[in-house]
Order: structure tokens, then C-alpha cells, then sequence
């Protein structure tokens, strides 16, 4: 394959993945890593060192559409980033000593449960307002507008949703994902905040998370120019257009088409790990 | 807590990430453009991981070559400072926090950005 084919092919795709990442709210470094290996058969690292930097790149590039909502708290942000550079620190080093067929069934996992928990009908909020010691020390706590009126909140459960956090953490180091469906279950489900509190401050921590393994990746020589400029480019614009098309709603149809998609490759991931393929 | 507020810090944070990944995205583009000025040589092997250049795993390396417009080097400069967008955020949040003589949390984002130093370190030499 030329350069030039083999760049229109992943910049394509890559915007395609940018596009459907931003409008459905999942991300769309979760597919580039099984796209670029299945499709492209590169090889497992250079596919993560890829989808790394795209991760920071959208990470970033969104913050600005988040924080104008005023609901990333950047306190919680901060403290809990604590675990997850810890964690990513780790998953980096586990990506040199584990095989490629486990990332790929690690991989293939993550993918399924990225897409169950999207599929997963969020109930009545249950926002924790009580304050506990540890919260109130580590001042995770705040409010937030909600239809006019300040809801307050403080952080239920810390330790748990810290150790969540640094599991959050080493999976992205690991695979190269910013694990925001992981990030969310720790603040959402665990410390009791409230959803669009989690969501926001997660697509906050993405970026610090995923830029302290990445310093390892290159170092490693994971990050290979001629794969990671398209994908990068490429979903940063896909995920630019997709913010600019649909700022709030986010399409059901789309999101349950994308869920299913994330199934497909997590099992396909699974089978070429499992078999050896990847 | 006095100035400058979490809502005025956010805002300044979100402007400085939106900036650094305008410039780190220019610069992957230019080198690019230049990789591409040979579109038709076939594209190395990688299917098997042979990790990339030694010239392009080290920021010494990588500054260099960037300097002498070599077309990779630059797109792994580009990278670089995209790599280096969140760590001036959370060196913005050190500050920030200083200012608001918030110890607590000026700490911790000291923590995270020593964290995130080793890391870099790693590629450094």
C-alpha cells in the first residue's frame, strides 16, 4: 500500500470514529484501536500509541464546550487524576510485559462493557448530599445548576471510587483509551455525584490521564509518526464537526448503532487475542 | 476563597487546552504535508512491531530533527506539545490554586504534575 492510500484510508476512518465518538458521547479512541488492527493488521502497540494521542487531542479540544456548561468540578478532577496518572503509569509498564493477545482480550472486554453500560438505562439520580469526613477534608464537594436551581453535592464512598479510578487509569495506559465509561462508573455509581457532573469532569481527566502514559509510549517507540498524524487529525476533526452538529442531544438510534458496534469488534478482539491473530 | 474563583479558573484552562491542541494539530498537519510529498513509496511493515526510530523517541532527538524540517520529526514535535497541552493545565491549576491559598489542593496538583514529569522524563534522553 502507498503512503498516500494508506493515510486517506486512516484519516477517513479516523473521522468516521471522531464523528460517531463525539455524537453518541463514547469516544472514539475505544475504535480505533480494534479498527487499526483488525482492518489495518498494525500491529496491537502502534495501534494504542495512535489512539493515545488522539485521546488527548479530543480530550482537550472539548474541554472548552464542557466547562462553558460550568459543571466539571475541578477539585473532584484533580484528586481523583492523583489515582489515574498513577494508574496509567502502571498500565504503560504492563504494556511492555504483557503479551499482545492478552491486550487484545483485555481490549475486547473493556469494549463490551464500554458498550453495555451505554445501553444501560440510567435511573433516578441518587446524588449524594450528605457530607462524610473524608469528603469534606478533601473538599470534594459543589454545586451545580440544574434547571435553575443550585443542586449541591458532595462525593459518597472516596476510597472506593479512588481505587475505581486507578483501575480507570492503568486500563488506559494499557490499551490507550481514555476508559471515560470506567472514569464515569467511579463518580456516577460509586461517589454518588451527579451524572453530568461525572461526565464532564471525566472528559477533563482524560487528557492528564492519558498524557502520563504517554510520555512512556514514545520513549517506547509506540508512537509512529505515519500512523498516529492521520489518526489524530482525523479524529479531532471528526469530533470537532461532531460537537458543532449536536452540542446536547445525543441521537438514540445512533448511540444504540454504535453500541452494537463496540460488541462486534469487542468480540472480535476477543477471538483474534484468544487465537493468536493479534 | 478569594480570585480568582473555580468558574473564572476553568474558563482560563478550557482557552489555554483549546489553544495547545490548535497550535499541536498545525504543526502535525505541516509535517504531514511534508510526509506526503513521496505519496507513492510503499508504507514500512507494520504488522510486526519493531518500535519506531531511536531519533524519534526522545524529545532531544525529535528537537533536533524537527529544527532540519525532517517531515517525521515534526509530526512527533507536534505530538509533543499536544502531550504537553494537559500537563501546562494542570501546571495552570498549581498556580491557580496557590493563588487562591488553597494548600490542600496546590498540593495535590503538584503531585499530579510530578507524576506526570516522570513520565515524560522517561522520553527525554
Amino acid at each position: 500500500m502507498s503512503v498516500l492510500l494508506f493515510t486517506a484510508l486512516l484519516f477517513g476512518t479516523s473521522i468516521l470514529a471522531g464523528l460517531l465518538g463525539a455524537l453518541t458521547g463514547l469516544g472514539g479512541g475505544v475504535v480505533i484501536v480494534p479498527v487499526l488492527t483488525l482492518l489495518f493488521h498494525v500491529d496491537i502497540r502502534y495501534a494504542i500509541g495512535a489512539s493515545l494521542v488522539s485521546v488527548i487531542a479530543t480530550s482537550s479540544g472539548a474541554a472548552v464546550a464542557y466547562v462553558r456548561e460550568g459543571l466539571s468540578n475541578i477539585r473532584i478532577g484533580m484528586f481523583l487524576e492523583v489515582a489515574t496518572t498513577l494508574g496509567a503509569l502502571l498500565g504503560a509498564y504492563l504494556t511492555a510485559r504483557i503479551s499482545s493477545h492478552w491486550i487484545a482480550i483485555v481490549f475486547g472486554v473493556v469494549l463490551l462493557y464500554s458498550a453495555l453500560a451505554s445501553f444501560r438505562k440510567r435511573k433516578h439520580e441518587d446524588i449524594s448530599t450528605t457530607p462524610n469526613a473524608l469528603a469534606t477534608r478533601l473538599e470534594l464537594n459543589g454545586c451545580y445548576p440544574d434547571a435553575g436551581c443550585e443542586v449541591e453535592y458532595t462525593a459518597a464512598r472516596v476510597p472506593l471510587g479512588f481505587g475505581i479510578m486507578f483501575g480507570a487509569g492503568t486500563l488506559s495506559g494499557l490499551l490507550g483509551i481514555g476508559s471515560g465509561a470506567v472514569k464515569v462508573l467511579a463518580m456516577d455509581q460509586a461517589m454518588k455525584l451527579p451524572f453530568k457532573v461525572s461526565t464532564t469532569t471525566s472528559n477533563f481527566m482524560i487528557g492528564v490521564t492519558a498524557a502520563a502514559s504517554a510520555g512512556i509510549y514514545l520513549s517506547r517507540g509506540y508512537i509512529d509518526p505515519m500512523i498516529a498524524m492521520p489518526v489524530m487529525l482525523g479524529v479531532l476533526t471528526g469530533a470537532v464537526i461532531g460537537t458543532q452538529v449536536l452540542v446536547k442531544t445525543r441521537p438514540h438510534t445512533l448511540k444504540m448503532f454504535f453500541g452494537f458496534v463496540l460488541i462486534l469488534l469487542g468480540f472480535e478482539m476477543i477471538y483474534s487475542g484468544w487465537s493468536g491473530r493479534i | 476563597m478569594s480570585h480568582p474563583s473555580d468558574k473564572e479558573l476553568d474558563a482560563s484552562v478550557a482557552r489555554m487546552l483549546l489553544v495547545g491542541v490548535s497550535i499541536a494539530a498545525l504543526v502535525v498537519f505541516a509535517g504531514g504535508i511534508l510526509l506526503l510529498r513521496q505519496p507513492l513509496i510503499p508504507i514500512p511493515d507494520y504488522t510486526h512491531f519493531h518500535a519506531v526510530d531511536p531519533s524519534l523517541r526522545s524529545i532531544k532527538g525529535i528537537l533536533t530533527s524537527a529544527f532540519r524540517l525532517n517531515p517525521r520529526a515534526l509530526v512527533q514535535f507536534g505530538l509533543i506539545l499536544l502531550i504537553a497541552t494537559p500537563i501546562a493545565r494542570v501546571i495552570y491549576c498549581v498556580f491557580g490554586f496557590a493563588r487562591q491559598h488553597n494548600k490542600l489542593y496546590t498540593g495535590i496538583s503538584t503531585l499530579v504534575l510530578l507524576i506526570l514529569l516522570y513520565s515524560l522524563s522517561k522520553g527525554a534522553h
